[in-house]
């Protein structure tokens, strides 16, 4: 036996992991809490907090259904479908052989019909998970190169990041869409209200309040979930697993020179591939949103390994 | 008061042995578990070759030592499937060497790398050896994990009392590994 290999504490990532499922979740339930709380005051003053239990009980159904049927939705929302059996060997056999180095039962596997290339791994735990690559990826990577994608998604997999980008993925895409929605319904209501005692100027003006506070929040949490270091990480265990960092980089340079954006990916999803598939603009804001590490830095520390 | 502090003490000790017994036992456990990752991947190779030396033998019928090589061979390996990792390993690899010998055998037949099923054949086997050489890395890895805490403080004190033995690694010849790249994270 050869000298053991640097070992990267997988069960380290995984207790990080799991902690941080735990603070998200409070965090969603806090947040939905004030909101609750924070409609119920303005509508009628003093009925706030008979919104409190309202709005818990909605983020536990939420953070739920999300928690067992996220993956689900994420698949559904990317127009993934399940591979066929007999279907596409050679990926089968990269995601069945790199499972067994694992030591885990293989994950679904689902094909998105684009010609972008690119993939991401869901679902909550190595029993519930699914890998997903696109047919642009199957394509324009060779064999080394998709090996070191899938040992990328699958070290995902194993250290339970799946769990938390999911999460991340549906809730704070619920907490966008109820800001939106209470912006939108206050915008409306103080219109209609104004004249009568309680004058539009208060009601915009805790509207401009609340969502002053949830949109740092917000992009707090984002950024504490989906910090760099996950990426970095993954691509070491993967390129641990494969023993074959330059397949990994390959690919990374591959998908990094490909222009075309993924037309099933959106900003709620973005953050679960492997390459951000939105190729949009930089914009002034994306240094704090950004969700991956810049390719070029990724390449960097694989071929320094 | 004071007969109770010595009780807690007795009380944080057997908590503190179950636990250290309870992580050998998982260890070991995880040991098993790999193992039988290997087992699956290795019958299935035992049943792949038969097919294998029939489509071959239609083609090269007269090279008879070389067919003959590997059924022995895998017989051999099919009857030592409840030994141990090492004796396990000496007996595939001999399958493996004969194994070779029948694909070298091949190669003088153009004919024969046209024919559908021995492409199939050819890929499942290569295939089979790539699984066989993960599992084997997830199994030897577990084997590591475990051995250490046999011989590690203080679970090793435990492992003398219990009888927990240390588990073999599976080694094979000359098995193609790349070398494992050095992560450090900056």
């Amino acid at each position: 036996m050869a000298a053991p290999p640097t070992r990267l504490n997988i069960y380290d990532a995984v207790a990080a992991n799991r902690w941080r499922t735990v603070a998200l979740i409070t965090v969603f339930t806090g947040i939905l809490a004030a909101l609750g709380y924070v409609v119920g005051e303005v509508f009628t003053p003093g009925g706030g907090i008979a919104m409190v239990p309202l709005a818990l009980g909605f983020s536990g159904v939420s953070a739920t259904a999300s928690y067992f049927a996220g993956d689900k939705l994420v698949l559904a929302q990317s127009q993934a479908s399940e591979l066929a059996p007999g279907a596409e060997p050679q990926l089968r056999n990269i995601v069945e052989t790199l499972s067994i180095g694992l030591g885990i039962t293989p994950p679904r596997i689902y094909l998105i019909d684009d010609t972008a290339p690119n993939a991401f791994a869901t679902g909550r735990d190595p029993k519930h998970a699914s890998i997903v690559a696109t047919r642009g990826l199957l394509d324009k990577l060779d064999r080394t190169e998709l090996e070191g994608v899938i040992a990328h998604e699958l070290s995902h997999v194993v250290n339970r990041d799946i769990r938390v980008m999911l999460l991340v993925t549906v809730l704070v895409g619920t907490v966008a869409l109820l800001s939106d929605w209470m912006f939108r319904s206050f915008a409306w209501g103080g219109g209609g209200r104004r004249g009568r005692d309680r004058g539009g100027g208060g009601v915009i003006l805790i509207i401009a309040l609340v969502l002053a506070i949830l949109t740092p929040v917000v992009a707090a949490l984002i950024q504490f979930a989906v910090s760099r270091q996950r990426e970095y990480l993954a691509d070491a265990s993967g390129a641990l697993l494969t023993r074959y960092p330059t397949g990994l980089a390959n690919a990374l340079r591959k998908i990094a020179a490909d222009t075309e954006a993924l037309e099933v990916a959106n900003k709620a999803t973005a953050s679960l591939y492997i390459a951000n598939p939105l190729k949009d603009a930089p914009r002034a804001l994306d240094g704090l949103f950004d969700t991956h590490p810049p390719i070029a830095e990724r390449i960097r520390r694989l071929e320094a390994m | 008061m004071e007969i109770l502090i010595p009780l807690i003490v007795i009380a944080l000790i057997v908590v503190f042995v179950i636990g250290l017994y309870n992580r050998l036992i998982t260890l070991r456990q995880r040991v098993r578990e790999a193992w039988s990752d290997i087992d699956v991947q290795l019958k299935r190779r035992h049943d792949l070759i038969p097919n294998l030396v029939a489509t071959v033998q239609g083609y090269a019928a007269h090279e008879k030592g070389v067919f003959e090589n590997v059924t022995k061979a895998r017989a051999a390996a099919v009857a030592g499937q409840n030994g141990t990792p090492q004796e396990r390993a000496v007996a595939e690899n001999q399958l493996t060497a004969a194994l070779r010998t029948v694909f070298a055998v091949a190669e003088n037949y153009p004919q024969l790398q046209a024919v559908q099923e021995f492409k199939d054949l050819s890929e499942n086997l290569a295939a089979t050896e790539d699984k066989i050489a993960f599992a084997r890395r997830f199994y030897n890895g577990n084997v590591r994990d475990y051995n250490t805490a046999l011989q590690t403080v203080p679970t090793n004190i435990l492992a003398g009392m219990f009888g927990f033995t240390p588990e073999q690694y599976f080694e094979l010849a000359d098995a193609t590994e790349r070398e494992v790249p050095k992560v450090s994270f900056g």
